[in-house]
C-alpha cells in the first residue's frame, strides 16, 4: 500500500517534470533562436543547425555604422522619449489614482467609469484626430509630440490598477499623519509614495516599454529618419526587406529586447507584487 | 440687510471677476478678468467660423481658376481641417462656459456669506481652502486636460466622421468637400450586401478569437501555475523565471519573430517537421491554419501573465482549507475542484473579463503575425484572420474609407465598453471599496 502510493507520487512528479521541461523549452526556444541567428554569418532565414557554425558580430556593426540604419540615433531618441513620457505619465497617473482613492467628491464614480470606458476606445480611431491636432500646433515630426501624447494617455491605462493598489494602503496611516499636522500634499509625498513602490515600478515599466514597441503612431508622427524610434526603424526594416535580411532583423530585435528584459529581471519581484495587488482587488 | 449675493452674482455674469471685486477679493477678481479678456479676444475671431464650419464643413473645394490667362490652383476649404478646428474652438467655448458658471456661483456664495456677516476670504485663505477641501479636484485638473484633448476630443471627432461621407475616392479633401450624410454609413455597413457580408464575417471571427484566446491563456496559465506549485516540485523559482521569459520580450519583437519561425518555406518549425519526415504545414498562408497559428502564438505570449496572476492567488488560499478537506478524506482532484478552482475563479474573474475585452481589441497579435492575411476574396479589404480592429486599421490607413472605419469603431466600442462597464461596476473595488480599512 505504502509502496504503491510512493510509486504513484513518483510517476506524478516525473510526468510533471517532463511537462515543465517541455514548456520551458517552448518558452526559451524562440528567444534563443533569434539570439543565435543574430550571430550567424549570411543573411538568410534558413539555417541547417540551431547553433551557427561560426559566430560573427557583423550584423550589429552594420546596424550602427551603415548609413541606412541609424540605430545609434534611433536608440538615443527612443531612450529620451521613453524616459520623459514615463516620468510625466507616472506623475499624472499617481495624481489621478491618489485623488480617486483617497477623496470622496461628487461625480467620483462617474470619473472612474469614464476612465474605464475611454480606455476601451480603439487607439487608431483617435490617431487621425491627434495627427491633425498636432499639425495645428506645429508639433509634427517632433519628439515632444510623442512625449505629450504618451504621457497624456498614461492615466487611462494605469489609474484603475493604481487605485486598486492605493486602496490597500490603510487609511489609518493618513489619519495619523493628519493628526500630526501633515497637509494633503505632505501625506501624498511622505506616506503614499514610499508605500506604493511596487505599483509605481509596474506603471513606470509599462510606460517605459511603450515607446520601444509603438511603431504605428510613432511612424505617423515622425517623418524624418533621424527622428525615428527603434520601433519605427525595425518595422521599416521588416517591411522593406521582407525576409531578405533576416539576420540583421535578428540583431535589431536582440538590441531592443535586451534592455527591457534586463529591467524585467531586476524588477521582477516588485512587478509581480504590483500586478497581483492591483488585479486581485479588481 | 444688504443684497450682496444677487448683486455680486449679476456683476459676475456681466463680466467675469466684477462680482469678486465687489466682494473685495481683488486678486481673484483680476484673475477672472484676465481670463475673460483672453477668451473674448479668442472667441470674437473664431467662434463664428466654428459654427459655420460645423454646419457646412466648408463650401468651396479647391479648383482651377484662370488668372490673367494662366490656370492656377486656388486652395479651397479643407473640410476635415475645418471640422477639427471648429471642434477645438467649441471645446474651448464649453470650458469657458463652465468657468463662467463657476465664477458666478463663487461670487454668489461669497456674497451670501457676507450677508451673514462673515468677511470674504483673503487670497491666501482661498488658496488654503482649495488645498484643504478641493484637493482632489485640483489634483485631477491636469490629467483631465490631457485626457480631454488627447482622448475625448479625438473620440468626438471620430464619431462625427461616421456621419460624413469622408471616404476615397470621391470625398477626399482638399480636392473635394466632405458632407454630412446622417446614418447612411451605418445603413451601408449593416445592410448593404458587399459591406455587411464582410462585417458579419469579421465580427464572427473576432468573437471566436476572443473566446478561444482568453480561455486558452487563462486555463493554460492555471495549469502551469498548479504544475509548479505542486508539493514535491523543486526549484520553483527557477521554473517560474524560465516560463516568464516570453512576458519579458516586447510583444512587437516576439510576434515578428514568430512570423519568421512559422514561415512556411524557410522557417525552423517546418524544417523540424521535415526531420521527422512530415510535410510542413502552411502555417500562415492557409485560412484555417493561420487561425490556429494566431491562437497558439497568443498562448505563448499570454500564458505567462495568467501564470503570474494565478500563482499570486494560490499563495493567498488559506492552508486550513486544504487541511479540512484532507480530514474529510478528499483526494487531490477533489481538493482542486472544491477549494482551489473556486478560489482562483472568484478572485480573478474581473481580470478574466478584462482580458476578454482586451482580446477583442488585440491588434498586435493579428497585425504583426499575419497582417490579417491570407486574403479573402469575398471580403471588402479584409483577410481571413482580420479582427474588427485590424480591418478598421486597413480601412483608414490603406484605403481611406474613413467614415466606414469610424462606424465600425463606434460599434466595436459599444460592444467592448458596455461589457467592461457592466463588469467593473460589479467588482469589489467599485462597490465595497470602503470595506478594507
Amino acid at each position: 500500500m505504502i509502496i504503491g502510493r510512493k510509486a504513484v507520487n513518483f510517476i506524478r512528479l516525473g510526468l510533471s517534470y517532463i511537462v515543465l521541461v517541455a514548456l520551458a523549452i517552448a518558452a526559451i526556444y524562440p528567444a534563443l533562436w533569434i539570439l543565435l541567428a543574430s550571430f550567424r554569418p549570411g543573411k538568410s532565414l534558413y539555417s541547417k543547425t540551431l547553433i551557427p557554425e561560426q559566430f560573427t558580430l557583423a550584423h550589429y556593426k552594420e546596424l550602427f555604422t551603415s548609413p541606412v540604419y541609424m540605430f545609434g540615433t534611433w536608440y538615443a531618441n527612443t531612450l529620451k522619449i521613453a524616459v520623459f513620457s514615463m516620468l510625466i505619465g507616472v506623475v499624472l497617473t499617481l495624481l489621478t489614482s491618489y485623488a480617486l482613492s483617497r477623496f470622496r467628491f461628487k461625480s467620483r464614480k462617474t470619473t472612474m467609469s469614464t476612465l474605464l470606458i475611454l480606455g476601451m476606445f480603439p487607439g487608431f480611431m483617435s490617431m487621425i484626430a491627434i495627427y491633425l491636432l498636432l499639425k495645428e500646433f506645429n508639433l509634427l515630426d517632433t519628439h515632444l509630440a510623442l512625449i505629450i501624447v504618451y504621457a497624456a494617455g498614461a492615466p487611462l491605462g494605469g489609474t484603475l490598477i493604481a487605485k486598486g493598489f492605493l486602496d490597500t494602503i490603510p487609511r489609518s496611516l493618513d489619519e495619523a499623519a493628519r493628526i500630526d499636522g501633515a497637509s494633503n500634499f505632505g501625506i501624498f509625498t511622505r506616506i503614499i509614495l514610499p508605500l506604493s513602490r511596487p505599483m509605481i515600478t509596474y506603471i513606470a515599466l509599462t510606460l517605459f516599454v511603450g515607446p520601444w514597441v509603438d511603431f504605428i503612431f510613432a511612424k505617423l508622427i515622425l517623418r524624418t529618419k533621424e527622428n525615428w524610434t527603434v520601433a519605427v526603424g525595425m518595422w521599416d526594416m521588416v517591411n522593406t526587406m521582407q525576409n531578405s535580411n533576416f539576420t540583421l532583423f535578428a540583431a535589431g530585435a536582440v538590441l531592443i529586447s535586451v534592455p527591457i528584459m534586463i529591467l524585467f529581471g531586476f524588477l521582477q519581484r516588485l512587478l509581480v507584487d504590483g500586478l497581483t495587488a492591483g488585479a486581485s482587488k479588481g | 440687510m444688504q443684497r450682496h449675493k444677487a448683486k455680486a452674482g449679476i456683476l459676475s455674469a456681466i463680466f467675469m471677476g466684477l462680482g469678486q471685486i465687489y466682494n473685495r477679493q481683488f486678486i481673484k477678481g483680476l484673475m477672472f478678468i484676465a481670463v475673460e479678456a483672453v477668451a473674448l479676444i479668442y472667441f470674437i475671431s473664431n467662434l463664428g467660423r466654428a459654427f459655420w464650419g460645423m454646419t457646412t464643413l466648408g463650401e468651396s473645394p479647391s479648383r482651377l481658376e484662370k488668372v490673367k490667362g494662366i490656370a492656377k490652383m486656388v486652395p479651397g476649404d479643407h473640410s476635415i481641417v475645418i471640422l477639427i478646428e471648429s471642434l477645438i474652438t467649441l471645446l474651448f467655448f464649453v470650458l469657458f462656459l463652465i468657468v463662467w458658471y463657476m465664477n458666478i456661483r463663487d461670487a454668489y456664495k461669497i456674497g451670501a456669506e457676507r450677508e451673514n456677516g462673515r468677511p470674504s476670504h483673503t487670497f491666501k485663505q482661498s488658496v488654503r481652502y482649495i488645498l484643504d477641501y478641493k484637493f482632489a479636484q485640483s489634483f485631477l485638473l491636469l490629467p483631465g486636460m490631457g485626457i480631454l484633448f488627447f482622448t475625448i476630443m479625438p473620440i468626438i471627432f471620430m464619431i462625427m466622421l461616421a456621419f460624413t461621407n469622408y471616404a476615397a475616392p470621391n470625398h477626399i479633401p482638399p480636392a473635394k468637400l466632405v458632407d454630412w450624410v446622417g446614418f447612411e454609413t451605418f445603413r451601408n455597413l449593416l445592410v448593404l450586401k458587399t459591406w455587411s457580408h464582410t462585417f458579419y464575417g469579421v465580427l464572427t471571427w473576432t468573437i471566436i478569437w476572443a473566446v478561444l484566446s482568453t480561455i486558452t491563456t487563462y486555463f493554460g496559465g492555471m495549469l502551469v501555475a498548479l504544475l509548479i506549485n505542486q508539493k514535491g516540485i523543486r526549484f520553483k523559482g527557477m521554473w517560474r523565471m524560465l516560463l516568464i521569459i516570453p512576458y519579458a520580450i516586447p510583444q512587437m519583437i516576439s510576434l515578428l519573430l514568430m512570423r519568421n519561425l512559422f514561415n512556411g518555406q524557410f522557417g525552423p518549425i517546418n524544417q523540424y517537421l521535415g526531420f521527422f519526415g512530415l510535410d510542413g504545414l502552411p502555417w500562415l498562408t492557409d485560412p484555417f491554419w493561420a487561425k490556429v497559428t494566431v491562437i497558439v502564438v497568443n498562448m505563448w505570449v499570454g500564458i505567462p501573465v495568467s501564470m503570474l496572476l494565478i500563482m499570486g492567488v494560490l499563495t493567498t488560499i488559506p492552508r486550513d482549507m486544504y487541511e479540512a478537506a484532507e480530514v474529510d478524506g478528499a483526494t487531490n482532484y477533489q481538493k482542486f475542484r472544491i477549494v482551489t478552482l473556486p478560489m482562483i475563479l472568484f478572485s480573478t474573474a474581473p481580470t478574466l473579463i478584462m482580458q476578454f475585452a482586451g482580446n477583442i481589441n488585440n491588434f498586435n497579435a493579428i497585425f504583426l503575425l499575419t497582417g490579417g492575411n491570407p486574403v479573402n476574396g469575398n471580403y471588402q479589404y479584409a483577410g481571413s484572420t482580420d479582427l474588427l480592429v485590424t480591418w478598421l486599421y486597413k480601412l483608414t490607413l490603406d484605403q481611406n474609407k474613413n467614415n466606414m472605419a469610424s462606424a465600425i469603431g463606434i460599434i466595436l466600442f459599444i460592444i467592448v465598453a458596455g461589457f467592461s462597464l457592466y463588469n467593473y461596476r460589479r467588482t469589489k473595488s467599485f462597490q465595497e471599496e470602503d470595506m478594507i480599512q
